[in-house]
C-alpha cells in the first residue's frame, strides 16, 4: 500500500464519522417535525404534499395503521414503476426507442427498486429509457429509502414512548425523510459528481468516430441525479449496467470518494437519531462501536486478501501482483477494496470493481457482510432497525444468563417480542438456504452460473443472500435475467424487506404500549465494553452458525483450491 | 379505505413530481450551466469540430504504432459495455492472461504489467498504469520512428498523480499527444 492509499482511508472515515453527530441531530428534528434550518425552503413543498393529499401530519398512527399505510404506499409505487416498465416504448423520454421491458424481467426490477435492493438482471444504457430512469427508478429510490428511516423512527419511537398507542404518521414521516433528508444531499452530491464528470443531459446519446475511425456511440441521460439516490439512499441500481465501475457513472478518483462516503453517511448518522430518541447518546456510541468493530474486521481482512497475487497466474512473463481483473486503473486495489465492503456492509450494492474477479476470500468478506443481515451500518433505516433487532437478541441472552426478565431501556422483553424477534431470524435462512437450494438442485436455474467448480456455487449463494438482505449487487457472471430468478429473487426481496418490516412495526407496538421501568442496579448495562462484545458475538454467531457451511463449500473450497 | 388509498396514490404521484421530474430537471439546468463540458460526456473534438470520443470512454486501438488500452471484456462496445466476470480460479483467465503475456512480452524489458493484461470493470476504462505504457514506449518509438525519449515524455507529461489514489495516464490523451509529436526522421 501507498502513501494515498492511507490518505484515502483517513479521508473516508473522517467523512464518514465527523459529520454523523450533527447529521443524526438534524434527522431526528427533521422526523420530529422540529424547525431546520431547510424548513423555509422545503416547509411550503411539505405542507402541499400534506394538503394535496389529505394528510394532517399531527395525528398519529398505531402499530397496525402505520403498517397499512405503509404497505399501500408501496403498493402503490409498485403498480407505478411496473407499468412505467412495461409500457416504457410508449412513452416519452426515449431517445432510443427502447422498448418496454419483458413482463419478469419488469416484476424483478420493481420488486428489486421498491425494497431498497435494487438488484439489476438488466444494463440501464441499453434497456431503460430516460424517462424509465428518472420518473420510475429514481423516485423509488428515493421513497424506498425514506421508508426505511420511517420503519426506523417509528421503532425508535416504539422504544422511547411509554404506556401509548402512538408510533407518529407514516405519511409525515415519508414525506420529511424524503423531503429534508434525501433530496438536499442529493441536490449538493449529484452537482458535485457532474463536475468529477458524471453526464446530466436529455440529450441522445452520441456518435463519435474515434481516432482510429471506428464509430462510437457515448451513452449519455440524466445520470448524476439518478447516482446521487443510488448512493445516499443505499439503493445501489447504478444507471449504467457496470454500475460506478463506469467512467461515466463514477470518473475520477474523487467522484470515488463522495460515492463511497455516500454509501454510509446516511446510515452512520442515523445511529445517532437514535440517540436523542431514547436520550442516551451512550446507547448510540454502543452501537457504532460494535458496527464499527465488525467493519474493521471485514474489512481488513479483505483488503489482506486483495493484496496477494492469484497464484493462477504465477508466470515469468506475467508481473506479480494484486489481481487487476475487473477493476478500473483510476481506483487500483485499496478503492475497490473498500468500497467493496462498504457497500455490502451498508445494503447499498453498487460496486466500483466486480465482485466476481475479487480474490476467493474477498468475495467471502462481501458475502458475510450480508449475511448477519446487513446491520453494519446496513441501509438506511434498514441497517440500524436490523441492528436493534439483535441489541434485543443479546438483551434477552444476557437476560437467560443472569436469570432475570430481559430488559432494554427500561422495557421488559417478554414472549410476544421474543417471538417476533424470532421471526426476523428466520427471514435470512430462508430466502438464502431454502431459496438458494432449490435454484441450486433444478438443473436450469443452476446453469445461470458462468465460472466453474466452488466458485460457481458462490455466484449462486451471492446472487441469492444479496436479494435477501437487499443488497443488489452480484457475482455479476450469474445470469439472473431468466423466468425463474426474477421471480425466486424477487420473492426473496419481498421476504428480505417485508419480512422485517411487520414485526419490526408489530415489535415497536408491543414496546410502545408497555410501562417503563426505572433503570435500576438490575438491569443490564447496555452501553459498556462488555455489552458491546456480547452484541458483536451475537450477530457472528447468528449470522455464522447458519451461513458458515456454505462459505466453505464457496470461497474457502475457491481458495484453498488456488493454493493461496 | 379511501383513507389509505387518497394519501398513497397522491403522494406517489407527488414523490413523482419532486424527486422524479423536479429534482432531475434542477440538476440538469445548473449542471448545463456550471459544468456544459462534463454534463454532455466530457467530449473530445477534432480539429473539424466533430467529436473523436470522450475523455473518459476508452476506445479501441490496435497497430504498433498506438498505445493500446487495457483490454476489454466486451470489445469496447459501449451499449451496453461488460466485464469478464471471471472467476481468479477459473482457467479461462489462467489461460487468457498467459496467452497475452506471450503476445506482448518485450524481451529486453521485464514481466508484462498485469494492467495490460487483465480486463477492466467497465470494458472502457480510459486509463493505464504509468508503467503499463511505459512498457509500449518502444514498440511505438520504433513504429513511428521516433526517439524513444520523446515518447517517454509524452508518458511522464500525461501522468496524473492524485492525493487518494494511484496515479494513471489517459490512453487518448496519449494518442492524441502522439499525433502532435513531429513525425518520426527516418533513421538510415
Amino acid at each position: 500500500m501507498h502513501g494515498y492509499d492511507y490518505l484515502l482511508i483517513l479521508a473516508f472515515f473522517s467523512l464518514v464519522l465527523l459529520p454523523a453527530p450533527l447529521l443524526g441531530r438534524f434527522y431526528y428534528n427533521v422526523m420530529e417535525g422540529k424547525r431546520t434550518f431547510l424548513t423555509p425552503v422545503m416547509g411550503p413543498v411539505e405542507r402541499i404534499c400534506y394538503r394535496l393529499s389529505g394528510v394532517d401530519p399531527s395525528i398519529e398512527q398505531n402499530w397496525k395503521t402505520y403498517t397499512i399505510a405503509l404497505l399501500a404506499f408501496n403498493l402503490a409505487g409498485f403498480v407505478v414503476l411496473f407499468a412505467i416498465l412495461l409500457l416504457q416504448g410508449s412513452l416519452p423520454l426515449n431517445p432510443q426507442g427502447l422498448p418496454g421491458m419483458e413482463w419478469s424481467l419488469a416484476f424483478n426490477t420493481t420488486m428489486s427498486f421498491v425494497t431498497n435492493t435494487n438488484w439489476q438482471s438488466y444494463s440501464g444504457e441499453a434497456s431503460l429509457s430516460y424517462l424509465s430512469q428518472m420518473a420510475g427508478l429514481t423516485v423509488q429510490n428515493f421513497v424506498s429509502a425514506a421508508t426505511g428511516i420511517a420503519v426506523l423512527v417509528a421503532f425508535c419511537r416504539g422504544i422511547s414512548r411509554r404506556s401509548t398507542q402512538h408510533l407518529g404518521n407514516f405519511w409525515a414521516d415519508m414525506t420529511r425523510a424524503t423531503l429534508y433528508g434525501l433530496l438536499p444531499l442529493c441536490l449538493v452530491l449529484a452537482l458535485m459528481l457532474v463536475w468529477q464528470g458524471v453526464p446530466q443531459t436529455f440529450a441522445h446519446y452520441v456518435d463519435a468516430v474515434t481516432l482510429q475511425g471506428t464509430d462510437q456511440a457515448l451513452p449519455l441521460g440524466p445520470a448524476a441525479s439518478q447516482i446521487a439516490i443510488k448512493q445516499l439512499g443505499t439503493n445501489g441500481g447504478g444507471f449504467f449496467g457496470v454500475n460506478s465501475a463506469h467512467p461515466f457513472e463514477n470518473p475520477t478518483i474523487w467522484s470515488n470518494l463522495f460515492e463511497l462516503v455516500s454509501i454510509i453517511l446516511i446510515p452512520v448518522a442515523l445511529v445517532f437519531t437514535f440517540g436523542h430518541y431514547v436520550k442516551d447518546m451512550r446507547q448510540s456510541r454502543a452501537i457504532i462501536a460494535c458496527m464499527l468493530a465488525l467493519f474493521l474486521i471485514g474489512g481488513a481482512t479483505a483488503m489482506w486478501a486483495e493484496y496477494q497475487p492469484n497464484p493462477a497466474l504465477n508466470v515469468a512473463s506475467v508481473e506479480q501482483t494484486a489481481p487487476m481483473e475487473g477493476k478500473e486503473t483510476r481506483f487500483g486495489t485499496t478503492a475497490t477494496v473498500l468500497w467493496a465492503a462498504t457497500t455490502t456492509a451498508a445494503s447499498n450494492g453498487s460496486v466500483n470493481g466486480m465482485h466476481d474477479s475479487l480474490n476467493p476470500l474477498t468475495g467471502m468478506i462481501a458475502l458475510a457482510n450480508m449475511m448477519v443481515g446487513e446491520v453494519i451500518f446496513g441501509g438506511v433505516g434498514a441497517g440500524l432497525y436490523g441492528m436493534l433487532l439483535n441489541v434485543l437478541i443479546a438483551v434477552f441472552l444476557a437476560g437467560l444468563m443472569i436469570g432475570r426478565t430481559p430488559e432494554y431501556l427500561g422495557k421488559k422483553l417478554q414472549a410476544r417480542e421474543v417471538k417476533l424477534l424470532v421471526a426476523t431470524l428466520i427471514v435470512m435462512p430462508v430466502g438464502v438456504l431454502v431459496f438458494g437450494a432449490l435454484a441450486a438442485s433444478l438443473p436450469g436455474p443452476a446453469g445461470a452460473v458462468s465460472n466453474p467448480g466452488a466458485h460457481g456455487f458462490s455466484q449462486l449463494l451471492y446472487a441469492y443472500t444479496s436479494a435477501t438482505a437487499n443488497n443488489g449487487s452480484a457475482f455479476g457472471g450469474f445470469s439472473g435475467n431468466t423466468t425463474f430468478h426474477n421471480l425466486m429473487l424477487g420473492l426473496s426481496m419481498f421476504i428480505g424487506r417485508f419480512g422485517y418490516i411487520l414485526p419490526v412495526l408489530a415489535l415497536a407496538g408491543s414496546l410502545a404500549a408497555k410501562k417503563s421501568s426505572p433503570l435500576g442496579q438490575n438491569s443490564f448495562p447496555t452501553h459498556g465494553p462488555l455489552f458491546v462484545t456480547l452484541l458483536t458475538v451475537t450477530i457472528l454467531l447468528v449470522g455464522g452458525l447458519t451461513f458458515l457451511p456454505t462459505l466453505a463449500l464457496g470461497p474457502i473450497a475457491e481458495h484453498l483450491s488456488l493454493g493461496f | 379505505m379511501s383513507s389509505v388509498l387518497r394519501p398513497a396514490v397522491s403522494l406517489i404521484v407527488l414523490m413523482t413530481l419532486i424527486t422524479g421530474v423536479a429534482y432531475p430537471l434542477v440538476v440538469t439546468g445548473v449542471a448545463q450551466v456550471a459544468f456544459p463540458d462534463q454534463a454532455n460526456g466530457s467530449l473530445v473534438y477534432d480539429d473539424h469540430e466533430k467529436v473523436i470520443g470522450s475523455e473518459l470512454i476508452a476506445q479501441n486501438f490496435t497497430g504498433e504504432e498506438w498505445f493500446h488500452p487495457r483490454p476489454s471484456a466486451g470489445a469496447y462496445a459501449t451499449v451496453a459495455s461488460g466485464a469478464s466476470n471471471l472467476a481468479p480460479s477459473n482457467p479461462a483467465l489462467a489461460t487468457r492472461v498467459a496467452e497475452d503475456a506471450a503476445k506482448e512480452k518485450v524481451d529486453s524489458q521485464g514481466p508484462v504489467p498485469l494492467n495490460l493484461l487483465t480486463t477492466s470493470g467497465s470494458g472502457l476504462d480510459p486509463h493505464l498504469t504509468p508503467a503499463a505504457a511505459e512498457y509500449q514506449v518502444s514498440r511505438i518509438a520504433a513504429a513511428r520512428n521516433l526517439p524513444r525519449e520523446s515518447v517517454q515524455k509524452l508518458v511522464a507529461d500525461n501522468t496524473q498523480t492524485s492525493l487518494i489514489g494511484p496515479p494513471v495516464v489517459n490512453v487518448l490523451d496519449l494518442n492524441l499527444g502522439l499525433n502532435r509529436l513531429p513525425s518520426g526522421k527516418a533513421v538510415n
